[in-house]
């Protein structure tokens, strides 16, 4: 396992910059995940990674050594594929075999290492079934179990949970998430998927339009989210445009004055999380900011319930509270008290 | 679930119909060939309706017949050079035409395919001239040579490998070939390890059809066979001239046999109707 280093990587097509100058160090043993919307450079950047695409700029460095001009199969990468790519014309146990056979590793000592990777990833029965006579979540090991068999550097995934159905995906997700630390893997993973990127990573890596948008922890990019689109793409915010009417002090389009904690002045957004708003009732202490509404619409959602409601004709915010017995549901149409500190808009200059 | 009424009946109208018109269109394709087999166990040498009893007798005058055996000996050697030459050929010409991005890549592809769509006969005449000419210039025995003969059976079979490899080459997932790479496989290896065995019942099948078509060609042949040097179609068109006795069907039913023949053994080893 080793360190992973992009440095101001950058791939061109014609105009367009598919992936536009992203660097990121990622430490020995360290699960990244690139986290974006489609289109957004992630594959791209994983598929650098991997060899199969030459930047246009930049170097990625894999240990002490520069892999930027290496094929493929001179880097020392595990690579697992939304679609497990395995080779459907041999055995598990050959799949497996495959990386090893390329290194001329001597067959006896193949023969344990595939029955311990197969092992790791429970399939040790399965070693002379061919990929189609496994499900889906049993050929997505195979393809782990063929990708680490050789004991790679880096460990990539590219999107690896997506064809396979909720409840399997959640169960691959922590034994993926269990392996990576058991055997210190420095792992790079992509998806598109916020809660398999939140669950499953030590740091993300937020992408959009090329650009790293922002990395950090999960707290990092929940709580202080670097600009809107990560407040819109990570977690849900509703948003009020306006400006910052001095410090302190944010007015929306529809003529809401919001206290909250920015500076600064002119055009802005306000992100509000709906689960940081409360449902004031008639016996609540004050809040910084507390603006009366109707309610336009109710998602039940069993443990949860969110309120669409309109604090002005330009503005309507979603609440999440909490589905308790003892607090009655208001209805379409009733009039609520919509409050929250002033810690919690988070303001975006334009 | 309730279903639209009329939406059933019409539904099944429409099964019918398709039913009636596969079955006739299979009836169609099959009719002259159940008609040659009727006809070579016809005991009468003019054929004619009714029978006036059955035979075998045609079958066995067939391997006394000398122009019978050697065509067939003939027509088995060419088309099996031929195809071999034409898969030589042919699997690198796809995996250019498929993986390459080049100028005139369309161009090529559909240069590859002409000698399918250009008549037999103005082949075999353009090869022939050219064979004439090859010879006057250079001296070198060239026409109604052996190598003549497969170097045109090459250019009918090249269409069918190209085509059926290409489309066999279009359909495999690519990422095998990437996860190869990320494995250590270096790209010639993975064509041997993983592409090759992918594309390996068009490959079958290519060969098939460049067989078939090499065995059966007559127009092309009739311009560059040699002096006792002949191809069953050949044998079998010269027969027709002296002759219309049933060993004609008997031989074309041999023929049907051979190539049915080798069309199911393929298929037990590949899957043909997947590529095809």
């Amino acid at each position: 396992m080793a360190r992973l280093r992009l440095t101001g990587v950058t791939k061109c097509y014609g105009d367009f910059k598919a992936v536009d100058d992203v660097s990121i160090d990622i430490a020995d043993g360290e699960f990244v995940v690139l986290l974006g919307p489609s289109g957004c450079g992630k594959t791209t950047t994983l598929r650098i990674v991997a060899g199969f695409i030459e930047p246009t700029f930049g170097e990625v460095c894999l240990g002490e050594c520069n892999v930027t001009a290496l094929p493929p199969w001179k880097r020392n990468a595990g690579l697992v594929f939304q679609s497990y790519a395995l080779f459907p014309h041999m055995t598990v146990n050959d799949n497996v075999a495959f990386g090893l056979e390329m290194r001329r590793m001597p067959r006896a000592e193949m023969a344990l290492r595939i029955a311990e990777a197969l092992r790791l990833v429970r399939l040790d029965q399965f070693s002379d079934r061919l990929p189609r006579q496994l499900s889906g979540g049993q050929q997505q090991r195979v393809a782990l179990a063929r990708a680490l068999v050789f004991r790679p550097d880096v460990l990539l995934l590219d999107e690896p949970l997506s064809n396979l159905d909720a409840k399997l995906r959640q169960e691959v997700r922590v034994e993926i998430r269990e392996l990576q630390r058991k055997l210190g893997l420095t792992t790079v993973m992509v998806t598109h998927d916020q809660e398999e990127a939140l669950t499953m990573a030590d740091r993300l890596v937020v992408m959009s339009e090329g650009r790293i948008r922002q990395i950090g922890s999960q707290q990092d990019l929940y709580e202080r989210p670097s600009e809107k689109f990560v407040a819109d793409f990570v977690g849900r915010s509703t948003f009020m445009d306006g400006r910052m009417d001095g410090p302190g002090r944010f007015v929306s389009k529809g003529g809401l004055v919001v206290a909250c904690e920015a500076t600064g002045s002119g055009d802005a957004s306000l992100a509000l999380r709906p689960e940081r708003l409360a449902l004031m009732l008639a016996t609540a202490p004050a809040m910084d900011n507390s603006f009366p509404g109707a309610v336009e619409f109710i998602s039940y959602l069993g443990s949860q319930v969110d309120l669409h409601v309109r604090l002005s004709p330009q503005e309507r915010v979603i609440v999440q509270i909490q589905n308790r017995p003892e607090q009655p549901l208001p209805v379409i149409g009733e009039q609520v008290r919509i409050g929250w500190s002033k810690s919690t808009g988070r303001v975006f200059q334009a | 679930m309730t279903v639209a009424p009329g939406w059933t009946a019409s539904r099944f109208a429409g099964r019918i119909a398709l039913r009636t018109a596969a079955g006739l269109s299979l009836a169609y394709i099959l009719l002259p060939m159940v008609f040659v087999v009727w006809l070579a166990f016809f005991a009468q040498e003019i054929p004619s309706f009714p029978p006036e009893g059955y035979s075998l007798k045609w079958f066995r005058t067939i391997p006394g017949n000398d122009r019978f055996v050697t065509g067939f000996l003939l027509s088995l050697e060419v088309a099996v050079v031929a195809t071999a030459v034409g898969l030589i050929l042919g699997v690198p010409a796809a995996v250019c035409l498929v993986r390459g991005r080049f100028f005139g890549r369309e161009a090529v592809n559909n240069l590859l395919l002409l000698p399918l769509i250009v008549p037999g006969i103005v082949l075999g005449i353009a090869l022939y001239v050219f064979h004439v000419e090859t010879e006057i210039a250079t001296g070198w025995p060239v026409i109604g040579s052996l190598g003549g003969l497969i170097a045109g059976h090459v250019l009918i079979a090249i269409p069918w490998t190209v085509r059926l490899i290409t489309a066999s080459l279009v359909g495999i997932d690519r990422t095998i070939e990437e996860a190869a790479q990320s494995l250590g496989a270096n790209s010639l290896t993975t064509f041997r390890r993983i592409t090759l065995p992918a594309i390996l019942p068009g490959i079958v099948a290519a060969a098939l059809f460049g067989f078939v078509a090499s065995f059966g060609n007559l127009e092309m042949s009739l311009f560059l066979v040699g002096p006792g040097r002949t191809t069953l179609p050949i044998a079998i068109l010269q027969y027709l001239e002296w002759k219309i006795d049933p060993t004609i069907a008997a031989v074309s039913v041999l023929q049907i046999l051979f190539i049915g023949g080798a069309m199911l053994l393929t298929d037990r080893f590949v899957n043909i109707g997947r590529v095809v």
